[in-house]
């Protein structure tokens, strides 16, 4: 897929490494640091947009204007800005100078920042890449990141890639500029399966769909024949459980990435939803309904016969495994009302932990094991919000008439739900960040129950 | 009080719940493949409406039954209705129901499925205690997708909490 040349920061390792991959750019003058507690997050950028970074981004410039499948590299050094200003911008955390504000740069700049240039931009970070067709019908996409004020370089990188992934060059840069500077984890070259939707409000056509995290590389995998929910991504990302109605009957299937077929995971003709894969991909844990009865149950990702893991009279769904896998995390209404419990992943020490006022629903524990994210509803509001597993710290991210579902972003950072309309119930695909900085995610149709990917191999 | 009577014919249920197992055949999709859906009127819309089906929502007072905010008991307004299902289905022995069970918009997905399934349930519960054999129906949960009312009011989501009887050859 993708070849990963440098991943440093540091001169020395960068020594060792440089060689093969970028022989043919210029000769980097590495300035030796690292001895300064060089991994630490140069500013806290905790707090969103008042305390946001300037970051200046200019056109990515080529060592020679060549065309390639995916257009010619000057294009190409432009767009590849365009995205990563988007990336970063789009967090709330920075304050991007874009390709179109900032002045060009000459290829021959990369290495060597004209620093007293860039100083009447008053930025502090400044990327510097270039974009380079090789002879072999790749692409290398570098990324060198400086520190203005101190006058210092901060990140070396490059990528080889295919055309077709040059995208995902963008979003490898900007992710590592994102983890340099804020010290949280990557999350933007990773996907997002969801459900498209449109048509009208009594007959919706579901499809299941896939696409970048930024909207970008949108295809459908299903024809919208049947309905289908919940679609979520198993941790290796070759599969994707869902629920569909097939024949009248809702059932849970597992979709195959590369075969592109489903196939029946629970062969029980009960009502089965809720589908979540284990942190380790061994395990699909789901809800049953039985004679109005629903619990928890596990089965082998494989399929076989389903675990029960609960069995309190009520309603228990939502299940959602610690990244661990030690524990689950679900809601039940067995006190009266939906509430959110955790219980050890053999369905043992079952205990509640959420007691606001409302209902609380859609747990989903963070892959960072910090957090878990909900759905609290009530007052006419459905809300997305985060609380620390012992119930504690509970956090309101959002409000509207219709926030539901949310999905953690791999850094266990950012979280994608979606947001019905009132009236039409027509739903959109939202991001928001733990600062409670939250955008609208583009979709070529209407949007609901998004699953966010990890990081991509 | 409304959680009691429905426990009360839960137990008919599980007796029967064997008698009601099918068989089910082992499915690979294509992607997206399935059967393309005609247009039913207060059901899912997945629902045949054969003339059967047409007969039976003539003779009975009504196929749907509501049901108050998250609530899933028989109220009286709906024990009449299944009153008159059930004496329908006792003259017509040859018969299979499926009950679709609908929520209002006001919950989350995953719980509407859920509550979808113990209103299908007590609308089969409720039947099968006026003497109406539960090897003859299945349940299915529609949740949240398929409203029949299109607004978000109070009146809607009144008309869209409902249990659906389609009556199948």
């Amino acid at each position: 897929m993708m070849r990963r040349y440098l991943a440093i920061a540091t001169a020395a390792v960068f020594m060792v490494t440089a060689g093969p991959a970028l022989a043919q750019t210029p000769v980097p003058t590495p300035t030796p640091t690292g001895q300064d507690g060089d991994d630490e997050p140069i500013t806290d950028l905790e707090g969103g947009r008042e305390s946001a970074l300037p970051i200046i981004i200019p056109v990515m410039p080529t060592n020679q204007v060549a065309g390639t499948p995916a257009g010619s590299t000057d294009a190409l050094g432009r767009q590849l800005a365009a995205i990563i200003d988007d990336d970063l911008r789009n967090t709330g955390l920075f304050k991007t100078v874009g390709p179109n504000a900032a002045r060009p740069i000459a290829y021959s700049e990369v290495n060597a920042p004209d620093y007293e240039s860039w100083g009447a931009y008053s930025s502090q970070a400044l990327v510097q890449g270039y974009v380079r067709a090789n002879p072999n019908g790749t692409l290398t996409i570098g990324c060198y990141v400086y520190d203005v004020a101190a006058r210092r370089q901060l990140i070396r990188e490059g990528w080889e890639v295919q055309p077709s992934e040059w995208r995902r060059a963008a979003h490898k840069c900007a992710d590592v500029i994102y983890t340099r500077l804020t010290g949280d984890g990557p999350y933007f070259d990773s996907q997002v399966v969801y459900i498209s939707e449109t048509g009208p409000k009594n007959r919706r056509i579901k499809r299941l769909a896939i696409m970048d995290q930024d909207g970008a590389n949108h295809r459908f995998l299903t024809n919208g024949q049947r309905i289908v929910l919940t679609p979520r991504f198993s941790p290796d990302q070759r599969s994707i459980v869902y629920m569909g109605y097939e024949n009248r009957r809702p059932a849970i299937y597992v979709y195959d990435m590369s075969a592109r077929t489903s196939r029946l995971l629970v062969q029980e003709v009960n009502l089965n939803f809720a589908p979540r894969f284990s942190p380790d991909g061994r395990w699909i844990l789901f809800s049953m309904a039985t004679a109005g009865n629903t619990d928890l149950y596990r089965v082998s990702a494989g399929g076989g016969a389903p675990v029960r893991l609960t069995n309190s009279p009520g309603i228990d769904t939502g299940g959602s495994y610690s990244p661990d896998g030690s524990k689950i995390v679900f809601e039940s209404d067995r006190g009266g009302t939906q509430q959110l419990y955790v219980m050890d992943a053999n369905g043992g020490n079952q205990h509640r932990i959420s007691f606001g006022g409302g209902r609380y629903a859609t747990p989903n524990w963070s892959p960072r094991g910090d957090l878990i994210a909900f759905t609290r509803t009530g007052g006419g509001s459905f809300r997305i919000g985060v609380m620390n597993p012992s119930g504690g710290g509970e956090n309101l991210l959002t409000e509207s008439w219709g926030d539901e579902g949310p999905s953690w972003a791999p850094n266990g950072r950012v979280l994608m739900f979606f947001r019905a309309a009132s009236g039409s119930g027509r739903p959109d695909l939202w991001s928001v960040d733990l600062s409670g900085h939250s955008r609208k995610i583009p979709t070529p149709l209407d949007g609901s129950d998004p699953s966010w990917g990890p990081i991509r191999p | 009080m409304a959680r009691i009577l429905t426990s009360v014919v839960l137990g008919v249920a599980l007796i029967a719940t064997a008698g009601c197992t099918k068989k089910r055949p082992e499915t690979v999709l294509p992607p997206g493949d399935g059967p393309t859906s005609t247009t039913g009127d207060t059901g899912s819309g997945d629902a045949d409406t054969s003339p059967l089906n047409e007969q039976f929502k003539r003779e009975v007072t009504s196929d749907t039954i509501h049901f108050a905010f998250d609530q899933y008991d028989i109220d009286p307004e709906a024990r009449s209705i299944l009153d008159s299902q059930a004496r329908w289905l006792i003259a017509h022995p040859n018969t299979r129901i499926t009950i679709e069970g609908h929520c209002d918009e006001r919950g989350t997905r995953e719980y509407n499925l859920a509550l979808g399934d113990r209103r299908a349930n007590a609308a089969k519960n409720y039947l099968a205690a006026r003497g109406v054999s539960p090897a003859r129906i299945t349940t299915i949960s529609y949740g949240k997708e398929r409203p029949v009312a299109l607004g978000s009011d109070e009146r809607s989501w009144a008309l869209n909490r409902r249990a659906v009887t389609i009556v199948i050859n």
